[in-house]
């Protein structure tokens, strides 16, 4: 125990310790009265124009909570229909637009709540306690964050690309936010229905390498370069094996349409186990690659090599500052949130309940709380992990998991005209054990773990 | 020979079981936290800590008990020159050993603690408070008598070693001093009872010498 007693200091200059460190919880549900205030307030007002018809959605989405963002759609739209005698385009742009504000709005709380939760969560893996300043347990990090952001110099180097310079955090969110929007998030709740999905990610997943090399390039200092080259070395040897993993996926469901991979996951193996691909060895092969190749492909521990700051200050947002760097961050948050809604998608059953007695809970709800686990899983990963050295990377992703990918897809094609089952099992199982074993050993031999001798250093 | 089995990835998933111990752990041990939580928790500082000075004054009363007697060596002493003394006189103009104005601009202390090292009265010593945010230079950071007096208690608080050693160190001074006084007061004492006796001697009108001579 560490000695807490007070030590007589002059208490000059104390600050008022902030309220709502102090009473967490009470801060809590003000805020949440207060949210429920305004909102009642606001839907009593709207209420006024054509009376019954807001509340009546209210009401009914209530009653169906799986249902209800479709139905508060429908709702909102009827009443703008009929009290505001909207015309057609009107309404067609404003469904486009609830969707959209939605869709940011959600993964802009999410992005706000993770930016918190992984300091906190790394704080704690290394024994410390993580911001606990601002707000009960350091909720309101995340908006100082943002004023702190929002309120600095924007700094353009004198020798920098200035449109370039402008146009790569751009570059880099913009691919970002449209993956969003062809992800499945519930039963019917597909922002874009789009046959081709998985060739949209993927294209979508190649842009943002343009956008952190026009960042390295306009920006004319040589850690962001450098830091760009890394990354789109990284990024295209990594996409591979993602590519690969998905690829297993599109021909065991035979579609690229992301609602259709969903519904082929749906249903129950012995009336427990779900249908999902992640329990099927192929499957859980190709979830890790999948998973893996997805944290080097968003710039995350242990493939942060683009922005190692031990070596490369911060990579190629070293030149950024103030706004466009919080974009950077955003992108960056918003491609792993992207991209790990993809693997939801691909092994993990999508909206689907992992039980049958859970399927009462809403779809969208089963949807983000999977997201939101492999998120944590990726914090996890980086308090865990130190990040490689470049001929690692690239080995790792060359030697092990490309071949890996090709096992994954053979792995999936014996299973599939094994028709599943337990020959099917075995045999998939072999088919990706075997590499695996035989890899790793290669990889043992080539890389052996040593203790590392320092030459000078140590006598 | 027998190889044993790699399975990659394995390191891998230890590490993830360590930090995870790690993690769900800091909320059980308190133990595992390097760290405290600082305006609510505070660890007591180190006995050798030292900030800035501060004026210790003996009793209750901080203006009549300061040791300080406005001797300005520590002015003189200081090098970036942040102690500034106006000592106190009479009406008659005489220094009254006792500051008026003692002031210490913390703007530019370096902490060096010449000025304690210099002080032949062990009247300022180093403070280990460190709370002084401020948010402009002139009115707080500049520190006045009335803000740099603290008590002998507070320094027992905050060193007790040293501040043992400073008064065991007065108390022999003070014992030295009265010591000797009495001996020089022994000593007048003597030089009058001699002088008495002399003039005494001087009085008397010599007798037998005479009656030998002869």
């Amino acid at each position: 125990m560490l000695p807490t007693e007070t030590h007589p200091q002059t208490q000059r200059n104390r600050p008022a310790l902030n309220f709502a460190a102090r009473r967490p919880w009470s801060t809590l549900a003000l805020l949440i009265a207060a949210v429920l205030v305004v909102g009642a307030g606001v839907l009593f007002l709207l209420n006024l124009k054509a009376p019954g018809l807001l509340t009546g959605a209210v009401v009914a989405a209530m009653g169906d909570p799986g249902q209800a963002p479709l139905i508060l759609k429908a709702g909102l739209l009827h009443y703008l229909e009929t009290a505001w005698s909207c015309a057609p385009w009107m309404l067609e742009l404003t469904s486009i637009f609830i969707v959209i504000g939605t869709l940011l709005s959600v993964f802009g709380v999410i992005f706000a709540l993770t930016s918190l939760v992984e300091r906190k969560m790394l704080a704690r893996i290394q024994n410390r306690f993580g911001p606990n300043r601002a707000g009960p347990w350091g909720l309101f990090q995340p908006l100082a964050d943002a004023i702190k952001m929002l309120t600095k110099e924007d700094i353009v180097p004198t020798g920098a690309d200035k449109v370039l310079h402008l146009l790569a955090p751009i570059t880099m969110l913009v691919p970002a936010l449209l993956v969003l929007a062809i992800l499945p998030y519930g039963p019917g709740m597909v922002p874009v229905e789009l046959g081709v999905g998985i060739l949209f990610f993927f294209a979508l997943g190649a842009t943002t390498e343009v956008g952190v090399f026009m960042a390295g390039w306009g920006s004319n200092n040589k850690y962001s370069l450098l830091g760009a080259m890394r990354s789109i070395a990284q990024m295209i040897s990594y996409e591979i094996p993602l590519f690969l993993a998905a690829l297993a996926v599109v021909m065991l469901s035979g579609s690229l349409s992301p609602d259709a991979i969903v519904s082929a996951q749906d249903g129950y193996v012995f009336s427990f186990v779900p249908h999902w691909f992640v329990f099927t060895p192929w499957g859980f092969a190709g979830f890790l690659l999948f998973f893996t190749a997805a944290l080097a492909e968003s710039n995350r521990s242990p493939f942060d090599l683009p922005e190692g700051e031990s070596e490369l200050v911060a990579g190629h947002m070293t030149e950024y500052s103030g706004f466009k760097y919080a974009v950077f961050f955003m992108a960056e948050y918003i491609g792993l949130f992207a991209i790990c809604g993809f693997a939801v998608t691909l092994f993990l059953g999508g909206w689907h309940a992992p039980l049958p007695w859970l399927e009462w809970i809403p779809g969208y709800l089963w949807f983000f709380i999977k997201l939101y686990a492999l998120v944590l899983l990726a914090i996890w990963v980086r308090g865990t992990v130190p990040r490689m050295r470049g001929d690692h990377l690239m080995g790792f992703a060359w030697k092990f998991m490309i071949p890996m990918g090709f096992a994954v897809i053979l792995a999936a094609a014996v299973w599939h005209y094994a028709g599943g089952g337990v020959p099917g099992w075995l045999a998939s199982a072999v088919i990706v054990l075997m590499p695996y074993l035989a890899l790793g050993r290669v990889v043992a031999i080539q890389y052996p773990a040593s203790r590392r001798v320092y030459r000078f250093s140590e006598s | 020979m027998k190889q044993p089995l790699i399975l990659p990835g394995l390191g891998i998933l230890k590490g993830m079981a360590v930090t995870a111990r790690n993690m769900i752990g800091s909320y059980y041990g308190r133990k595992r936290l390097h760290t405290i939580s600082y305006p609510e928790e505070r660890l007591a500082l180190p006995e050798n800590s030292r900030n800035f000075p501060f004026l210790v004054y003996d009793g209750d009363d901080p203006e009549g008990g300061l040791r300080c007697t406005a001797c300005r060596m520590c002015e003189k002493e200081c090098p970036p020159q942040v102690i500034y003394i106006k000592p106190e006189r009479d009406e008659n103009g005489k220094l009254t050993k006792h500051p008026t104005v003692f002031d210490i601009d913390l703007n530019a202390c370096m902490s060096c603690q010449i000025c304690v090292e210099v002080c032949p009265f062990e009247s300022i010593k180093m403070d280990s408070a460190f709370e002084y945010a401020a948010y402009e230079h002139f009115e707080s950071l500049v520190l006045h008598k009335s803000d740099l007096a603290k008590s002998n208690t507070y320094y027992h608080g905050i060193k007790p070693t040293e501040a043992t050693a400073v008064d065991a160190n007065l108390e022999a001074e003070r014992q030295r001093k009265a010591e000797a006084a009495a001996k020089k007061e022994a000593a007048l004492k003597a030089k009058q009872a001699a002088a008495a006796a002399n003039a005494a001697a001087k009085e008397t009108p010599p007798t037998s010498d005479t009656d030998a001579s002869d």
